[in-house]
């Protein structure tokens, strides 16, 4: 971190600055044409600061940082790969940016020609007939997806009460599924990993609405039964939600809507290479069959004589999930990695996660316990059973990190206890596969001879392990003078 | 391809560990009927130039013109340290901070966020942020059905911004008999208190006020905060300039509960309306019922201050179908570009910032009265943004298109708006990124539109 320079905690802007400084320069507004009465007092607690500080404030906290730009991210769930500079660029051409969302229609055809393009590549990557781009996220494509399923079976008689989930499955799902006013059901998961058609049949019924599949499922594994699941669905009138949390692994190799789903979201800021920003934006497109078409967030776009254009009177549509048109900027950015990878390059893309996911598993295996043995997709999880000296999970997190290495998904998957979910992505060159096993071979040897050292880990960050208890137990979540450590 | 880093030597060394020949034997995991049957059908790649080639074509056929479009997503003259901020690939490429210890920077970056929403808002607790403004104010709406149990309506300025009203009914449709009252505008363009205390009952969980509202108009937010205490419900406040903000008084000290807004007009660029990025902001007393990510500072084994993701058992992945919301995650970067934003405009910038937008705003009402005859609809004061009504909206609009300035946006044009006879009203929105130039262009097409 900044050439190995600790400079202590880094304040907060609330505690930088000085009274008069401004980093704004502004002409004089003149007098005020509101009534006093309407307005605030002051901005009382804001600082005050000139360009430059903002500006060196900021980027010592980026210094605190890891990123998938800098270091090895293996986040399991979250393809971290690589996000190529020139997605930034395209996103910001002037063209872009300054268009706005309420523009009449023929000042902006160039937005609307590449999201089209954007829909198209993305039907043709799921096999699906129909895709909105409007949801800003995996989570809120969820949402919508399951709308969706519900108001296609309204449109059949009734609603139906309940959404069967694996236990494998993101949080995501049943809390998407809540929302929308289903009982969730969880069906349990073979010691294999895996869902199978008999567990499935055992909840089938009428009141069922549909299933949400994670496929591959968050073991890294591909759900072999998935035909026969599918079919099992629409058998009693149900429909199928896939997760497409992990595309990553089936481009070119499989398609969902060839498996029988008939919903799936695809999260752009995962398989399609757009920043994951600490936490988003993000974009979670959402592809559906045929028949389902007519339920997507409105405006849907339709093109007439040439011309494209928000249609807005969709009668049947759960209606809009988001203001405007989804997270644009993000929309574009993954247009960019289409475009440049290419339909051959997309496979040779999943086809070399699963290699290296794979290169992983075998390199690991005889220091760390794997709960399903076999073949794996884009990512592996192992657990911490095998670790000596009473080293857990988190131990084994926090030690990496002072390897240099984010640590891997913990604690997820729920149906293996202590799990440790790796997924490598297809941009890390075999080098740094390999420092990284010999980093978590090495931990594991640690934890046989020194388990003092691993649990005592990090020690080599800008701060050491935090105390989240009392983070929780007194939430201090804004900055207040008087209380600040 | 240039972003894949193995060699066919790589590739061989992988696979002898791995032990196998091929790939594909890799691939027989997935049962082969249900392999795809054919290559993907997208074009071929290509290299950089290329993209930036068909990139340029496409951004190149969009024309941008002077404009007096807002309506929930403006314009705004930002400082470049804000995208060198957000390009920083520290902040850029790095994920939730599940790992707090190498994660300092995004959770310090959101903690200030949080405090700057808490203080704009005027309210004790922020999140780390939400999509956008719409979905904001949709969990807004959830959180006050939890609050009130029992509780079924929602009485709803017709202020609100339609999109937001329109997300909220999407959010709610399907789960449980929650009803959404439209409470229309008075003359003067605020929401009508007459009605809305009409509308008042036990039943009630939340009244929504646009603050400034749609219309631009300053609505009576305190009003709406004591009619919704007489009846237990939950006051809710929705900006969707949040720049007001840093000018108005705070929607806490006017009684709100839950404050959301739309942060893009605080450091974002319009980018075709996304992403932005949902500001939430609630009393103490409803913190375990905010929904999203929340950061909280503690300290470290060696005493040292540091920050943390807190709360998480309100959220999705542990508690899955029982967590206050599906979100998963925030707008991060988008957030990071608020509050950066806001470090440079700091206490007093900020509502000069606001104070400039409000005086230039004022000045073109003016001569659109004086010199066009347009005056606006509403008598209320506004902020930036102001309603006329022209005879024929449509020609008069794609008028001025043709002359080369945006004069707006048509209300009629937006979903689900427009339920009070307003079609040929034009919302017209100002912000210091619009000249004198504009002003004349703007003044002058818009009295030859009308003489058209």
């Amino acid at each position: 971190m900044s050439a190995g320079v600790d400079r202590g905690p880094e304040k907060t802007v609330f505690e930088k600055g000085s009274p008069g400084r401004c980093g704004l320069d502004l002409p004089e507004p003149g007098p005020l044409p509101l009534d006093a009465k309407l307005l605030r007092a002051d901005l009382e607690g804001f600082p005050e600061m000139s360009e430059p500080e903002v500006l060196r404030h900021y980027l010592r906290l980026s210094q605190l940082n890891y990123s998938a730009a800098a270091d090895f991210y293996p986040l399991g769930s979250c393809t971290m790969k690589y996000n190529p500079v020139v997605n930034d660029k395209v996103a910001g051409l002037e063209g872009f940016v300054a268009s706005h969302p309420y523009a009449p229609i023929e000042l902006v055809q160039g937005n609307l020609r590449l999201l089209r393009e954007l829909e198209e590549w993305l039907v043709e990557i799921s096999g699906l007939a129909s895709v909105s781009l409007q949801p800003a996220a995996g989570a809120q494509g969820e949402l919508a997806g399951i709308k969706i399923m519900r108001a296609w079976h309204e449109d059949q008689g009734k609603p139906r009460s309940k959404v069967l989930i694996p236990a494998s499955a993101h949080g995501t799902n049943p809390a998407s599924a809540a929302l929308c006013g289903y009982d969730c059901v969880v069906v349990p998961v073979g010691d294999d990993g895996l869902v199978s058609a008999d567990a499935v049949r055992e909840f089938l019924d009428d009141e069922v609405a549909g299933l949400m599949i994670t496929n591959p499922n968050t073991l890294g594994l591909f759900e072999p039964a998935m035909g026969e699941i599918t079919a099992a669905v629409h058998e009693v009138g149900g429909l199928v939600y896939m997760d497409g949390a992990n595309m990553n692994a089936l481009m070119g190799v499989a398609r969902p809507g060839d498996m029988g789903a008939d919903i799936l979201h695809v999260n752009l800021h995962k398989t399609f290479s757009t920043p994951h920003g600490g936490g988003g934006p993000g974009a979670g497109p959402l592809a559906v069959t045929e028949q389902l078409e007519k339920y997507l967030p409105s405006p849907r776009m339709v093109e007439k004589d040439g011309k494209l254009d928000w249609e807005y009177d969709r009668p049947d549509s759960i209606g809009p999930v988001r203001s405007f048109y989804g997270n644009f900027g993000i929309l574009v950015r993954a247009w960019a990695y289409m475009k440049a990878c290419g339909g051959d390059g997309l496979t040779e893309v999943t086809r070399m996660a699963v290699l290296a996911a794979n290169y992983l598993r075998v390199r690991l295996e005889q220091d760390y316990d794997l709960p399903c043995d076999g073949p794996c997709m884009h990512e592996v999880v192992f657990t911490d059973k095998k670790l000596e000296g009473g080293v857990k999970t988190l131990d084994l997190a926090k030690r990496l990190l002072d390897y240099g290495f984010h640590a891997p998904t913990i604690y997820f998957p729920l149906v293996v206890q202590g799990a440790i979910m790796i997924e490598p992505t297809e941009s890390e060159p075999l080098e740094t596969l390999d420092e990284f096993a010999d980093a978590m071979i090495a931990i594991a040897r640690e934890a046989r001879e020194d388990p003092g050292k691993v649990k005592s880990a990090p020690l080599n960050t800008p701060v050491a392990r935090l105390d989240e208890t009392r983070a929780a137990r007194h939430p201090r979540l804004v900055w207040k003078a008087e209380e600040s450590a | 391809m240039r972003y894949l880093p193995h060699t066919p030597t790589d590739i061989s060394h992988m696979l002898a560990t791995v032990g196998l020949e091929s790939v594909d034997e890799l691939l027989v995991q997935v049962p082969a009927n249900l392999r795809a049957q054919q290559a993907l059908g997208l074009p071929d790649g290509c290299p950089e130039a290329e993209v930036l080639e068909r990139a340029g074509e496409l951004s190149t056929s969009n024309s941008i013109l002077p404009s007096f479009q807002g309506a929930g997503c403006y314009r705004r003259d930002v400082s470049s340290v804000v995208s060198a901020v957000l390009s920083r690939a520290e902040f850029a490429t790095a994920y939730t901070p599940y790992q707090p210890e190498v994660s300092q920077g995004t959770l310090q970056a959101c903690f200030e966020f949080q405090t700057y929403v808490a203080l704009l808002c005027g309210l004790d607790v922020a999140n780390a942020s939400l999509y956008d403004g719409a979905s904001a104010l949709a969990e807004a709406v959830l959180l006050s059905l939890r609050v009130g149990r029992g509780r079924r309506r929602v009485l709803m300025s017709a202020g609100v911004h339609p999109a937001y009203r329109a997300v909220t009914e999407t959010y709610l449709r399907g789960s449980g008999d929650t009803e959404v009252e439209l409470i229309g505008l008075d003359k003067n363009g605020r929401t009508d208190a007459d009605l809305l205390e009409r509308a008042l009952g036990d039943d009630v969980a939340a009244i929504c006020t646009g603050y400034p509202n749609f219309y631009g108009v300053i609505d009576d937010l305190g009003t709406a905060s004591r009619l919704a205490r007489r009846c237990g419900a939950l006051s809710l406040s929705v900006t969707s300039e949040p720049l007001a903000l840093g000018l108005l008084r705070s929607p806490g000290e006017l009684g709100a509960d839950v404050a959301v807004a739309e942060g893009q007009g605080l450091g974002l660029p319009i980018s075709y309306g996304g992403p932005g990025v949902g500001l939430f902001a609630a009393r103490q007393q409803y913190l375990r019922q905010v929904p999203g990510r929340l950061v909280g500072e503690t300290r470290d084994s060696n005493g040292r201050r540091g920050y943390v993701l807190t709360l998480a058992t309100r959220e999705q992945h542990i508690r899955r179908e029982r967590a206050t919301s599906n979100i998963c995650t925030n707008q991060g970067l988008a957030a990071l570009a608020v509050t950066t934003f806001l470090g440079l405009a700091g206490r007093k910038g900020l509502r000069k910032l606001a104070a400039l937008n409000t005086a230039r705003a004022h000045q073109l009402a003016e001569r659109l009265a004086s010199e066009a005859g347009l005056a606006p609809v509403f008598s209320a004061p506004f902020f930036n943004e102001f309603a006329i009504e022209v005879p024929d909206s449509k020609h008069w609009f794609e008028n001025c298109v043709q002359h080369g300035v945006v004069p707006g946006v048509r209300v009629a044009d937006l979903e689900g708006s427009c339920a009070d006879g307003g079609e040929n009203r034009v919302l017209v929105t100002v912000t210091e990124v619009n000249s004198d130039a504009d002003f004349d262009l703007l003044v002058s097409t818009a009295r030859q539109s009308m003489a058209a």
